[in-house]
């Protein structure tokens, strides 16, 4: 990591169930692996399935305080509700990653934008859409390096119950194997 | 143990995790609580947690009964802890005078939320700030305590934990649902390097001993149940053996005491944090989760030139009154950010004279930030009031 | 039946100011009292090791007297307070004194989730039928059609039979007799304290001076045989026309289960289970 400061805040957006909020709690872990600046926060409706739900991560290698992300630098959307909601706080220099299993339209933005649907991957490589949310925080990773890869998928695997730990690392690499499919692209 | 043991060991924490560890780091082994949003985390760690080092959870049938059980098992020795909500605090608050009155250690935990009444569960608020003061109807002063981070959050838990102990009252510490999810990491000290004010058994003879002598050292001794003994414990006025009366000397006494063992501690008790305040012409007074915009905010008016600090009680109550003015009395003006209608800053007026006094009304500007939508005060909010008064 | 002498109550309370009482005269607390005296004399239990718990109200005032760990809580909370007691130290003997209005109107949650955990509890409910300490208004066992002070018309309200509760709820020891009965008071409390679990003595009492006086029930000895006339054995009771029934109320032993888990014990074993000594090392 140089020395330069950097400060990334970067939203997970979509509804509740989707594990976005795991996804944080894993990205923020990885954080503190790689011994940089790290606050996870969320928000989440009364109900533990549906409703809109975001989880917010906070990385710097310089002090900050306020805890919740106002400005994206990396915006991750799984429902067109929560894209359509948060889009607008992307700033024009962060990434969108958009999962187009759900999203149907994305309005205009300067920022730079990748469509995938990371959902119907998910269901078409691992026969199940329950690590939807890893596979896109493995492709997250890889494309904005707000962490180190090594200390994602370790971060996966320490936080996941010893049933779930192999289907999440296939994830997480599909996810890398994506990202790089993109960035081979542009 | 693992061979690194010196090593300082860093993990990612919540903050309602970082609660029930701080407080099971300063000797917790009794916990009874009543599931609610945003404080359950605290009682399922404790669930986990307390069987493994012989200590006991209950989960009661209600808030009642939960404040109930912690001063019950308390009496008898125990270390205790209850977490709740508004909701949930409010069904407690006969249960903390109780507490208070029988000056019998425990530690309520009100992860704030959303008010009045059911509210908004799972979104933030500091609405609770006045009722940990006056929550308990009668006279009996209150120690609060309100942490801004999650390793914040150990510490004050341990702190709640020691003060209820050294001066035996019912001591509330604050969070938020922000701070209570909010995960951060933090470096778990070499527990035995804690300090815990530990509980002094008295020395005297069952005859001679008084459970409520007329002038305590701190910590105050306490027997407890099962010891031999054998004292009365009751909310009614009691003298220096427990037992009630309606002396107005010995009624005197006790009142005095409720209330002199807080005042004459005040700087034991009270705890500040000042941020670039020494240079600064503006202040901003703030606590809990809004304090943490404060400081962005500080950060972002230094870097305009604006000579912006910010002051932060630890301890809400008693309220930091020396230190108000000691440190804002010549500030330009005061900015107070709260996420609720004005409490802090309620209390602010008061020890600056402000609500009476025309003359510092004219020359101070206390500059209020009020939020009650169940989202946070940001920091752009609060540069915005900066450029306001600056 | 061991024999305890009235004079060596003396032993188990407290001389040093509490006296006079502040019980009324022709009260049944009193005898409540001694019984659950004799009781913990007759067991030979330690003072040391008794909490006795209360809330509030005229019963909840016997602790004060009464030479143990004593707890004057807060009013319906007693049960509460002492399952604090009790999971910390369950060596203790942890006796709660509560009455009609205490235990089942303000505290009539904690009553039941006491008996549904079956947390070893000697729960002592002196009902008198009438909210005394505040002047006379009706309780949960006022009768139908009863005055009291908040019902000048005559009750309307349906009774409670706290030990049916108590058995619905999960109770594992209850029993039921009057002040008139002190004798077998006793006994039932003696087993009570010797049940493993939630325990219930319901002792039907008299309050002359405020509930006897709203309705006209004569005076304390008239009360008094009025409860030897009215309580009444379950076998004796069952044998009467239903017009008969309707002014007894039945005594004795109305469940006795030593089965059922007791909570302490059972939170006890979860530690143990947790404590096993593993073998394992980091280092």
């Amino acid at each position: 990591m140089s020395n330069k400061v950097f400060k990334k805040e970067i939203r997970l957006s979509g509804s509740g169930g989707q594990g976005l909020i795991t996804a944080g709690i894993i990205l923020a872990r990885a954080a503190v692996l790689d011994k940089v600046r790290v606050t996870q926060t969320q928000s989440y409706g009364p109900e533990s399935r549906g409703g809109a739900s975001r989880a917010d991560v906070i990385i710097s290698n310089d002090e900050f305080y306020y805890p919740e992300a106002v400005n994206f630098d990396v915006l991750l959307s799984l429902t067109q509700e929560a894209c359509d909601k948060y889009l607008v706080n992307l700033k024009d220099s962060g990434i969108l990653i958009a999962d187009t299993t759900n999203i149907k339209n994305i309005v205009h933005t300067d920022a730079k934008v990748y469509k995938l649907k990371f959902t119907e991957i998910a269901m078409d490589k691992l026969g199940t859409t329950l690590p939807t949310n890893i596979l896109t925080l493995a492709f997250l990773v890889k494309i904005t390096g707000v962490v180190s890869e090594n200390s994602l998928k370790i971060a996966v695997r320490d936080s996941m119950k010893p049933q779930f730990i192999d289907l999440n690392s296939k994830a997480v690499k599909i996810g890398f194997k994506l990202a790089s499919d993109e960035m081979n692209k542009q | 143990m693992s061979s690194n043991k010196n090593k300082p060991k860093v993990v990612l924490m919540q903050g309602n995790e970082a609660m029930a560890r701080g407080a099971l780091a300063a000797g917790l082994d009794f916990f009874a609580g009543y599931p609610i949003t945003p404080s359950t985390e605290i009682a399922e760690i404790c669930s986990i947690e307390l069987p493994k080092i012989n200590g006991k959870f209950i989960q009661m049938e209600d808030e009642i009964a939960s404040i109930s059980a912690i001063i019950g098992a308390s009496l008898a020795g125990a270390k205790t802890m209850t977490a709740t909500s508004g909701p949930g605090y409010s069904l407690m608050t006969e249960g903390i005078g109780f507490a208070k009155m029988t000056e019998t250690p425990c530690v309520v935990v009100n992860v704030m939320r959303g008010g009045p009444s059911t509210g908004l569960p799972t979104k933030p608020s500091q609405s609770d700030i006045m009722q940990a003061r006056w929550g308990n109807h009668g006279d009996a002063p209150a120690i609060a305590l309100y942490p801004n981070s999650v390793s914040e959050s150990y510490e004050l838990s341990i702190r709640a934990m020691n003060l209820a102990e050294k001066y035996r009252t019912c001591v509330v510490l604050l969070s938020d649902e922000v701070l209570g999810h909010m995960r951060e990491p933090i470096e778990l000290p070499d527990l035995s390097q804690v300090k815990i004010v530990r509980r002094i058994t008295p020395t005297k003879p069952p005859e001679w001993y008084q459970h409520y002598p007329d002038n305590p050292k701190y910590p105050m001794p306490k027997a407890s149940f099962g010891e031999g003994y054998r004292f009365h414990v009751t909310g009614l006025s009691h003298d220096a053996k427990g037992f009630p009366t309606n002396r107005a000397d010995e009624t005197k006494v006790l009142m005095d005491r409720l209330r002199n063992k807080i005042a004459y501690h005040i700087d034991d008790i009270v705890q500040i944090e000042n941020y670039q305040m020494e240079d600064a012409k503006i202040a901003i007074f703030a606590a809990g989760i809004a304090s943490r915009a404060a400081k962005e905010a500080v950060v972002k008016a230094r870097k305009k030139g604006i000579k912006v600090g910010l002051m932060r009680p630890l301890t809400i109550w008693p309220f930091p009154d020396a230190a108000v003015r000691k440190y804002l009395a010549d500030k330009k003006a005061i900015i107070v950010p709260e996420l609720n209608q004005g409490q802090l800053s309620l209390e602010l007026k008061r020890v600056m004279g402000g609500i009476w006094n025309y003359e510092i009304r004219k020359t101070k500007k206390i500059k209020e930030i009020h939020r009650t939508d169940g989202l946070l005060i940001t920091p752009d909010q609060i540069l915005q009031s900066i450029m306001e008064v600056k | 039946m061991k024999k305890i002498s009235q004079k060596s109550i003396h032993k188990y309370l407290r001389h040093d100011k509490k006296f006079p009482h502040v019980w009324c005269p022709g009260c049944s607390n009193g005898i409540v009292l001694g019984a659950v005296i004799r009781a913990i004399a007759e067991l030979g239990l330690k003072k040391d090791n008794i909490a006795m718990v209360s809330g509030i109200g005229c019963s909840s005032r016997m602790p004060v007297y009464a030479d143990f760990n004593t707890l004057h809580s807060l009013h319906g909370r007693a049960i509460a307070y002492a399952t604090g007691v009790k999971m910390y130290k369950p060596e203790m003997d942890v006796v709660v004194i509560t009455g009609d209005g205490d235990a089942t109107a303000i505290g009539g949650n904690h009553f039941i989730h006491a008996a549904r955990r079956n947390i070893d509890l000697t729960v002592i409910l002196i009902n008198n039928n009438i909210y005394g300490m505040t002047g006379g208004q009706y309780s949960p066992t006022t009768p139908y059609g009863d005055k009291a002070t908040t019902t000048p018309y005559g009750n309307i309200d349906p009774t409670f039979d706290i030990c049916q509760l108590a058995i619905g709820a999960g109770a594992t020891f209850v029993a039921r007799t009057s002040a008139y009965h002190a004798i077998e008071a006793q006994s039932f409390i003696k087993q009570a304290f010797e049940h493993k679990g939630f325990s219930l003595v319901e002792v039907i009492s008299a309050c002359p001076v405020i509930y006897g006086r709203l309705n006209k029930k004569g005076d304390a000895p008239t009360m008094m045989k009025q409860m030897k006339e009215n309580v009444i054995p379950v076998k004796q009771y069952e044998k009467l026309s239903a017009e008969a029934k309707a002014d007894k109320i039945t005594k004795g032993i109305l469940m006795h289960d030593t089965d059922k888990k007791e909570y302490t014990e059972a939170y006890s074993e979860l530690i143990n289970s947790l404590n096993k000594p593993e073998e394992e090392s980091n280092e």
